[in-house]
């Protein structure tokens, strides 16, 4: 069984209706990436999952559905790291203390080791640990956000637009460290990106997002080689 | 990561961490703070030596509207909710002591505790329903609190406890015997009534910063401001924001709630014409001028509201040689000080500390 399983996932605002009933899945250990146009429902997903949204259907996470819990609780027992659009960060408080919030459910004593590892994949963090976070550029705000993530030691992490307002340069570089960290910390990662191209590489598989539905699925490679999602979301 | 593309854009002094390589005249900044601190503390205790009568009055005066405009902080600068409604919680404190006192003949100082509690919990209820209204609107909701309060203490069918249009009169708070034996053994004289209250003032307003200082440094105290900064951020965190903003609203009542308390037995005499609308605009206005996240801005604010009206009203006064009636403008001298405050510090008195510091420090 897969490690998050979505069957039949309906999402609502208000009365209007956003995502009409698909499957998903996602495996252990794995990149899946989430691609679409504006609109497609690919972030309501990922908020679908970590119960942010009204939502019908199940959402499968280690055997058991976390439709209708409240986001605290399955980021609380899951341990699902949201990585929200806009890299949610906390402004007026220090980069190390928006670490220490990324592991607010944490109660052991590794807290602290856990700076250094993120340190590791994001030294840049740690020249910028005392400084006023909303002070941090685009690019260290977004490893922000996913260093911050990883201080819960998730075992999913759900990524939304990593590479937003990013220069092509640093998105690269931070596709390179989601993979590593995918590896070397076996953090399954859901990804959804415009950038097609970066996803389809780090990502086994991939499911393509049309209004609501999902139009395609399979490996990314065979993705990414399909003549119509290279014309519509490729450009090539 | 690459680190050459991100630099930039950042004000100096906001780079200028960590906070020890920070040095301020020689002095290292952590030191020079607990120092300031140290002084402080060491201020509260030496005033009641110096000063007697209406002067030390004033000082604990002052120390109760701290308290008061420390609640407000807590919620507004830590939390990111607003009130213009903490004079309804100021009163809650001060007729919660006022009744116990007069009814159940409870000795003043027992009355703090017991009333902190009852507005920690009204402040907790109300934020409950709080909680579905965001900035304007709950400023409204607050703001319906603030102008229900005064008429709901006269109201004729709870007199018998509030006392009416009439208030209560309570009776003075003497210092506890053996309080007063020692005072005596050290300096011969009697301890003033004045003096006491300001002691005691001084004790519950150091405890309860003191508390509030441990609070925001506490896990809580980050659940707060990651809510103030970026609410959906902090329930991905895991953060309960509901049980943590309602909490919020909970302490903050309490806070003003026990500066209502002292003002009680300070003044031995309450009645609901000192719980307007107005008073919960001072508590606003105290917040702004002396910072609304900062703890010791509440100091400046606290005596911001009670002071620079009294100063205003002197500077009126001295113009009595060239306009005729100048007490009318009292007002406006007020107005006057506080947008020249507004446009001095526009992040309050503790930001102005802040850019003064960076401005004269230098970096080891």
């Amino acid at each position: 069984m897969a490690l998050l399983e979505i069957k039949g996932l309906k999402a609502y605002y208000g009365q209007i209706e956003a995502l009409h009933g698909f499957d998903m899945d996602l495996e252990e250990g794995e990149i899946t990436a989430v691609l679409g146009a504006n609109g497609a429902g690919k972030t309501t997903t990922l908020r679908a999952i970590c119960g942010m949204v009204k939502a019908s259907g199940t959402i499968t996470v280690e055997g058991e559905n976390v439709v209708g819990m409240s986001t605290e609780a399955i980021v609380a027992r899951h341990k699902i790291a949201h990585v929200p659009e806009g890299r949610g960060t906390f402004v007026r408080v220090s980069t190390e203390e928006n670490l220490r919030l990324g592991a607010f459910t944490r109660r052991d004593k590794e807290i602290e080791k856990d700076y250094e590892r993120v340190y590791h994949y994001f030294p840049r963090l740690k020249e910028r640990r005392n400084q006023q976070a909303g002070t941090l550029s685009g690019g260290e705000q977004q490893m922000l956000a996913v260093g911050r993530a990883l201080m819960l030691r998730p075992k999913i992490m759900l990524l939304d637009e990593p590479s937003f307002g990013l220069a092509p340069i640093i998105t690269e570089e931070l596709f390179k460290i989601l993979g590593k960290i995918n590896k070397e910390e076996g953090v399954s990662m859901l990804v959804v990106e415009q950038n097609a191209n970066l996803a389809l590489e780090i990502s086994k598989d991939a499911y393509l997002l049309e209004t609501g539905n999902v139009a395609m699925t399979g490996p990314a490679d065979k993705i990414m080689d399909d003549e119509q999602v290279r014309k519509s979301y490729l450009g090539y | 990561m690459a680190s050459t593309d991100v630099a930039g854009n950042v004000p100096a002094f906001l780079n200028q961490n960590p906070k020890d390589r920070i040095i301020v005249l020689g002095v290292p900044l952590p030191l020079l703070e607990r120092v300031g601190l140290y002084v402080l503390l060491a201020a509260v205790v030496v005033l009641p030596m110096v000063y007697d009568g209406y002067d030390i009055y004033e000082f604990g005066k002052i120390l109760m509207y701290m308290l008061a405009v420390l609640g407000l902080n807590l919620l507004t600068g830590f939390n990111g909710q607003f009130s213009l409604g903490h004079s309804a919680f100021f009163a809650v404190g001060a007729y919660s002591t006022a009744i116990m006192m007069d009814q159940l003949g409870v000795p003043y100082w027992a009355t703090i505790i017991p009333a902190a509690a009852v507005c920690f919990v009204a402040g907790f209820l109300f934020g409950l329903p709080a909680l579905r209204l965001d900035g304007l609107f709950l400023a409204l909701a607050t703001f319906a609190l603030a102008i229900a309060t005064p008429q709901l203490l006269k109201y004729d069918g709870i007199a018998h406890l509030t006392g009416g249009v009439q208030g209560i009169v309570l009776d003075t708070p003497y210092p506890p015997a053996w309080i007063d034996g020692i005072v005596m053994s050290i300096t011969g004289e009697e301890l003033s009534i004045d003096r006491w209250k300001y002691m005691f003032t001084a004790l519950v307003a150091v405890i309860m910063f003191a508390g509030a200082w441990n609070l925001v440094h506490s896990r809580t105290g980050r659940a707060l401001i990651a809510i103030r900064d970026n609410p959906l951020s902090a329930k991905t965190m895991g953060i309960n924001t509901s049980v943590f903003k309602s909490a919020a609203f909970g302490v903050s009542a309490m806070y003003t709630g026990v500066a209502g308390s002292l003002f009680a037995i300070m003044d031995e005499y309450l009645a609901p014409e000192s719980f307007t609308f107005a008073e919960a605009i001072k508590f606003l206005v105290g917040g702004v001028v002396g910072g609304i996240a900062s703890l010791f801005g509440a100091i400046f604010g606290g005596w911001f509201v009670l002071e620079i009206p009294n100063i205003a009203d002197l500077a009126a006064s001295s113009l009595e040689n060239y306009i005729n009636n100048p007490q009318g403008l009292t007002g406006l001298i007020y107005g006057l000080f506080l947008i020249f405050t507004v446009y001095v510090m526009p992040m309050g008195a503790a930001g102005l500390a802040q850019i003064l510091v960076h401005k004269i420090s230098t970096r080891r």
